[in-house]
């Protein structure tokens, strides 16, 4: 389970229909306890691809994973997973997704239209890297 | 030695929970592979199924990407420290890309392909991937014979060729995709065939044009990876600047003589062309192949390697002639190679780029304006016909012929006297200047160089060029003497 408030979901759908029609990405910071992960705080990241491929793919370099990973550390916080949008297709995880992804990690993808984003849901690889399984988002208010 | 692995949050699960964990290993690969013998759970996050590091997955010795360094065999001292790094890449699914959009191999091409499959570093998964792949190739002349033949036997799905010559006699010496049988044939239709001969599951399209500003992004466009098998410097430029725009791979490949270079140009990885000679050399200063001639085998050489690194870009290989230049000497037999560093000033892919579309590169080569050279005064010139009616008239003339003696050997025109262009202005004593002089090379361009050269050095008789060299002699007025 994700736990997320309502006003950060919102900031994902924001950053998805500002990029669209191009995949946007950001990283989600908070922590690990004992009912899965709290998001606190996201962080947008631009899209690194190239300006062609920028409708299909979308990539977090490492250097700014690392530079994600290195401020969620001064503000004491964990990187929980990953937030994507899908531009006019579905809000579910492609081929290409499972095969650039890891267990644990929170993969919520938006299905982003030209003034709306509409479905978005949360996704867990399953540790044999078989298939990505749904994961429960509970939306908190604030 | 001692080194530390740092674990990602997600991956500590598969590794009793810890989120370091400490190794003896000499280089970084060992360390990985101590690491994922221990706690197999990580392996397959970490490695896919042909045992290569995950494409997504990048591994940070201290602060360096290990690819930047020795790649899996960069050695580790103590107290270091190994931190594995996602690089998150994900998208709504595209056909023919990636993973199982791949396209499939028929029976018959696994077959084909056995020798590839068998090697881990292509497998069924590299295989798929040349299939998927689309190639543009410049030119189907010394270079683009074995870039198109190992391509096609490779099995790359998609091979686009360029060119706009007909095959001739002077071509088959090294142009080994035509044949005797193609003499007069157009060029991408001799090649379309030996293609489809060498391998009939690929696809071949060909393009019947010459490489030129306004269709080369339209042709770029539809392909993965362009291959330069060019003559010469205003398409060489026009390449590079259409990969720069269009963010493709430019594998380079040039020869001369017996000496030929080889390098990948991408833009977003490492140099370009421009980076490593930002202005073309004087017009007229290096020569083609055609005035300086080539080693018929150097560009099977030289093309065999641009196939090579084509295929590994395909595949996803690590160390791409990407900031190296090689050079080649067959005639002592030496591979040299230098480094090419990316520089920020370059006017196509440096920081703040001035060129931002094609421009016209036979103008930025000053081609057109020195196709001959400038001469004070207007070079005056003698057609073939002309000159023999003189001869048969029995006007007093005498014609120097300003090639190599090797050429000489090969064909010369009845009566000439030999003084090579070299030698021209030191011998200008033995050119009588009371008479007429004719002044002729093989296709008339050192010719004028001569005459030129003559007049600024001080030669006060009549020079007259011949027009079209002896080549137009062999064509209009006697076919005994041999073209070359």
């Amino acid at each position: 389970m994700i736990t997320i408030s309502e006003s950060l979901l919102q900031e994902i759908r924001a950053h998805g229909v500002k990029d669209y029609p191009y995949e946007c990405c950001g990283l989600l910071l908070g922590r690990y306890g004992p009912d899965g992960k709290v998001v606190t705080e996201t962080y947008p990241i631009s899209n690194a691809r190239e300006e062609s491929a920028k409708r299909n793919r979308f990539l977090i370099e490492p250097v700014e994973l690392m530079r994600g990973e290195r401020y969620a550390r001064e503000h004491n916080l964990e990187v929980v997973g990953f937030y994507h949008s899908h531009p006019d297709s579905p809000a579910v995880p492609s081929q290409y997704d499972l095969e650039h992804a890891w267990p644990t990690y929170s993969y919520i993808i938006v299905k982003t239209l030209a003034h709306d984003a509409t479905d978005l849901f949360s996704w867990v690889q399953e540790p044999d890297r078989s298939r990505f399984n749904q994961e429960e988002i509970r939306v908190v208010s604030g | 030695m001692p080194i530390t692995i740092t674990i990602p949050a997600p991956l500590r699960q598969f590794a009793g929970g810890q989120s370091q964990i400490t190794v003896e290993a000499n280089t970084a690969g060992e360390a990985l592979d101590l690491l994922t013998s221990t706690h197999t759970g990580l392996r397959r996050h970490l490695f896919n199924d042909q045992n290569a590091l995950r494409n997504f997955v990048n591994v940070y010795l201290n602060d360096e990407d290990i690819r930047h360094a020795s790649g899996p065999n960069t050695p580790v001292k103590d107290g270091d420290t190994i931190m594995i790094v996602p690089s998150i890449a994900g998208g709504a699914v595209i056909e023919t890309e990636v993973g199982q959009s791949l396209p499939e191999l028929s029976n018959e091409e696994i077959l084909r392909y056995s020798r590839h499959l068998i090697m881990p570093e292509v497998g069924m998964q590299g295989q798929r991937k040349l299939k998927a792949a689309s190639v543009l190739m410049i030119g189907t002349g010394g270079l683009g014979a074995p870039v198109g033949m190992y391509l096609a036997a490779a099995g790359v799905g998609r091979i686009g060729i360029v060119d706009f010559d007909v095959v001739e006699e002077s071509n088959l010496q090294r142009q080994i995709i035509h044949g005797t049988k193609d003499l007069g044939r157009r060029k991408i239709e001799s090649a379309r065939d030996r293609l489809r001969d060498i391998n009939p599951h690929i696809e071949i399209e060909t393009h019947e044009a010459r490489l030129t500003s306004h269709n080369a992004m339209r042709l770029f466009r539809n392909y993965d990876i362009v291959v330069d098998g060019t003559d010469n410097f205003p398409t060489r430029y026009l390449v590079n600047d259409a990969c720069v725009l269009s963010g493709k791979p430019n594998v380079y490949g040039s020869i001369f003589r017996f000496e030929g270079q080889a390098s990948v140009f991408w833009a977003e990885k490492g140099a370009c062309y421009r980076c490593l000679y930002p202005e073309p050399p004087p017009p007229g200063l290096v020569p083609s192949c055609a005035e300086g001639g080539v080693l018929g085998v150097l560009p099977g050489i030289v093309g065999a390697i641009q196939a090579n690194e084509t295929i590994k870009i395909i595949l996803g290989a690590e160390d791409l002639l990407i900031n190296r230049l090689l050079l080649f000497d067959a005639w002592p037999m030496k591979f040299r190679e230098f480094k090419l560093r990316k520089d920020p000033k370059c006017p196509v892919c440096g920081e703040e780029p001035t060129i931002k579309e094609l421009i016209d590169y036979e103008e930025f080569c000053g081609v057109a304006a020195h196709q001959l050279p400038q001469t004070e005064s207007k070079l005056e010139e003698i057609s073939a016909t002309e000159l023999n009616a003189r001869r048969l008239r029995g006007d007093k003339i005498q014609i120097i012929d300003v090639r190599e003696p090797h050429e000489f050997e090969i064909a010369r025109i009845p009566g000439t006297k030999l003084i090579p262009l070299g030698h021209v202005v030191s011998r200008m004593n033995e050119i009588d200047h009371e008479v007429e002089t004719i002044v002729h090379c093989k296709g008339g361009v050192r010719s004028a160089k001569a005459i030129e050269a003559l007049k600024r050095a001080g030669f006060q008789g009549r020079l007259i060029n011949l027009k079209g060299g002896i080549s137009a002699w062999s064509d209009d007025v006697d076919p005994r003497v041999a073209k070359y």
